[in-house]
Formats: structure tokens, sequence, C-alpha cells
């Protein structure tokens, strides 16, 4: 079992009503899509919110960091960089810089 | 003592606005929802501390929140909006086969008599229906697949169903309208639609007096005349006398017959309210003033409402959802701008003030009549 850090954005933090990093367990090897869903399992509200609903499509303006690298566009289940999966680097969820 | 509470939704969160009865001294509480586009929010007749408020951003996609203590605390319920089957397409602005895709939702109606029961108008265009508090959401997809769906457009802000009337005395019978496709009916509690739109005429589209294809800006209703419809069409102010069967023209001398929101006096079914808006290519009051237009005799004949609003260098718009009526006596009229102002008149539009002036671009004003 991993324990992984997890970064949620401004808007996702209230919306979960919590204020830092969220942690979740997943079986190892830790993936994108297996801490994906413990999240929303945990926070339930989020569904929808950074993956689409059905299906699990990512939604346009959130993308995923970790570890100085853009794990954004890597296969949802291929395993997280150990330094995730350890708990000693956060996984980043980000919504895109974008104005308005 | 009787009171109102004003529901505001803006570009950048919700903001709840409440008065006693004499509506002059108002509190104002939010931003809820701060940096989110709050749509709508309504609540429901059967019980007014349950509100439902649709709260999305490009971001992060749709959420519904539900408050159940009249906008104190909310808290987020269902936010799965799967059309039912296979979506299809519908036109794409060029005319091209464009896929039924969800956006957010534009609009929440209530049930008149439960509080768990609440109808959903999205975009892309869909009706969708909730019967537990918002948990989860069936489509009504007799709306979509009732045969022109194919053939429907998007207008500018996309193409949404905006409108949802639901006749007080029989919820079976519902009236819907999309942008930009028309305004459709059922009887049968929305397994069954029917276009209604024999007498609208859309100069522009290839058929001008086609089935469906007009580009219905709002639709309004007095609960005591369910079969007596006004409508703001893009271009024209309309009106139904026979449940949407046919419609006529009441534009007579309003300064121009473009504009979004419509509304009828609480107590007087024949006083209808429209802000006249320059054209679709201006989107702000002409010649920079803010002014209500209200008819007294159903249409035709207008009086411009100007005490209190601005009569020089205005130029806001007001949305297709961004006005409301309370059911108080005076009747008391409500509206939001572009611009931020919310302004109320607790005369029925003799005088109005502005309760508040520097929100974020406001999206929708209901208000709720409090015992």
């Amino acid at each position: 079992m991993s324990t992984v850090r997890v970064v949620l954005p401004g808007h996702l933090r209230t919306l979960a009503k919590v204020t830092g990093e969220v942690t979740v367990d997943v079986a190892e090897p830790a993936t994108l899509s297996t801490v994906l869903d413990a999240v929303e399992t945990s926070f339930p509200m989020l569904r929808g919110t950074i993956r689409a609903h059905g299906g699990g499509q990512r939604r346009d303006f959130v993308r995923f960091f970790a570890c100085n690298n853009d794990l954004t566009h890597e296969p949802s289940d291929a395993p997280l960089p150990d330094a995730v999966a350890n708990g000693s680097e956060p996984l980043l969820v980000v919504g895109a810089m974008a104005g308005g | 003592m009787s009171g109102v509470r004003v529901l505001v939704g803006t570009r950048k969160g919700a903001f709840v606005l409440t008065a006693d009865g004499k509506r002059k001294d108002w509190t104002v509480d939010g931003p809820h929802f701060p940096g989110w586009e709050m749509y709508h929010l309504k609540g429901s007749p059967a019980d007014p501390n349950r509100i439902y408020a649709s709260q999305s951003t490009g971001w992060h996609g749709q959420l519904i929140q539900r408050s159940d203590d009249g906008g104190k605390t909310w808290n987020p319920v269902g936010n799965e909006f799967a059309y039912d089957g296979v979506p299809g397409t519908h036109q794409w602005y060029d005319g091209t086969p464009h896929p039924w895709e969800f956006a957010r939702v534009w609009h929440l109606e209530p049930s008149h008599t439960d509080p768990d029961v609440v109808l959903a108008g999205v975009e892309d265009a869909a009706l969708f229906r909730s019967s537990d508090g918002g948990q989860t959401w069936q489509e009504l997809s007799g709306l979509r697949g009732h045969g022109s769906g194919p053939h429907w457009q998007p207008g500018a802000g996309g193409m949404c169903l905006h409108t949802i009337l639901v006749d007080p005395r029989d919820a079976e019978r519902m009236y819907v309208a999309i942008s930009a496709a028309g305004a459709f009916r059922t009887t049968d509690g929305g397994k069954t639609w029917q276009p209604i739109n024999r007498g609208l005429k859309s100069e522009g589209i290839p058929d001008p007096e086609a089935e469906v294809g007009h580009c219905v800006h709002r639709i309004a209703m007095h609960p005591d005349r369910p079969g007596v419809l006004f409508m703001q069409k893009h271009w024209d102010v309309m009106r139904s006398d026979d449940g949407g069967d046919s419609w006529h023209e009441i534009s007579g001398n309003l300064p121009t017959d473009f504009g979004f929101p419509i509304d009828v006096h609480a107590h007087e079914p024949e006083t209808v309210y429209v802000v006249p808006i320059t054209s679709d290519m201006h989107h702000f009051p002409p010649d920079g003033k803010l002014r209500v237009y209200r008819s007294r005799t159903g249409g035709n004949e207008w009086e411009p409402l100007t005490e209190g609003l601005p009569q020089q260098d205005c130029y806001v718009n007001v949305l297709r959802d961004a006005m409301a009526v309370d059911s108080l006596d005076d009747c008391g009229v409500y509206f939001g701008t572009t611009g931020g102002q919310v302004y109320a008149s607790a005369d029925a539009g003799n005088t109005w003030n502005a309760i508040v002036r520097d929100l974020p671009a406001v999206l929708s004003v209901e208000v709720q009549t409090l015992p």
C-alpha cells in the first residue's frame, strides 16, 4: 500500500472543504488512475471536476505534475514516480492558468 | 413580517439579498462559491428554505449545490448529467453536424409541490429531472428525441435550454425554450413534446416561419393564466393566448423589440415587463438609457419606467434569467445587469433603487416571497 500526497487546486480544496494537501492510500503500484479514484472516493463532491463522468477523461483545463515533470499525457495506468509513491513528493493537480 | 430573499447568480459567485416587506433596507450575503459562474439559483415554492444552485467553471465543469436553510449553508449534490442513449448530433453554427455535448446547467426549476423534485435545463439543450433533491438526474429524453433535434442550432451563447415553465395547476403540462430551436410543450410530464413556434418569424434563417430554428430568449407566464404566454424573442415580443399553439407580435411602441428577459406582474396578468436592448450587435440599452418597459394591456402599448434608473451613459445588458417579481402587494420587480447592479422596485416598476451596484456581471435573479 502506498500513501500518496495530492495537492488540489484552490477551487477544489474549497469544494472538498480541505485546506492543505490530501493523502490517499492506494495499492501498489500507485498510478494516476488509482490515486484519482481514491481521491474521488474520499471526496465524492470532486467527481466530475478533475475527470469527466463516464469514462474518466481528464478535463481540458486540468493537468498533472510531479517531481518537476508533466504527467498530463502519461498513460493513466503507468506507475507514478517512486517519490510520489513513497510520499516524499506530492502529485500536483493543476488548473490551467487561463484568464477571465 | 413578510419579506423577500433575492437570489443573484453572477460570473464570479452567488449573492443572497434579503429585506423585509418594505423592501428598503437590504442585507447582502456573499459571495457564495467565489470565482465560480453561478448561472442560476432558485428556491422551492414548496419549501422556501430549499434552494438549488447551478455552479460551474471551464476548469472543473458543473456542480449543483443545495441549501436546506435558505442559503446560509450549501452542500454539493449530484453533478452527473448523462444524455439518454447515444446522444447523436445537432447542427453547428455552420450547419454541419456536431455531437451533443453537455456543457452546463442554465436553469433550475423546482417543483411547485415537492422540494425534492427539480428540473434542469442544460447546454447542449436537454431537460433533466431529479426526484431525490438533486442527488441523481435523469434526462427527459423525449424532448431531444422528438424528431427535430438534429436540426437544432446554437445561439451565440450556446445551445441552451434556458426556460422551464410548469403549469401550477397541472405539473404534467410544461413549456421549455431553447436557443436557437424555439419553444416546446409537453402535456404528459415530458414524455412527448410538440414544437410551439407557429407565428414566430425569424428573418435570416432559410425558412423564416420554420417549425424550429427560432431564437427564443425567454418565455413568461402568470400562474393564474397558464394558457397565456409572453415571449421575448431575439427580435419581437410575442404573445400566445392558446398555450403556444399560435403567437402574435405585441412589440407595439417599444423603442426596439430586441431584448432578453420578460416577466409578468404577480397580481395583474396583463401587466408585462421587458428591457429593450439596442440590437443583437450592440447588446446595450438604446441611447445609453436603462429603461424597463411596462405594458398594462398585455402588450402593444408600452410605457418606459425610468425613475431611479440611469438615463445617461449606461451600456449594460440585462440577461434572460436576470428579472423576477415577488408576490407582495405592491408587486416587487427586480433585475440585474452585466454591470453588476441589482435594481429593485417595490411599486411595480414606478420607481427603482439599486440594492447593490458593484457585483460581478449578473447572470440570474430570482426572488422568494417569504411569510
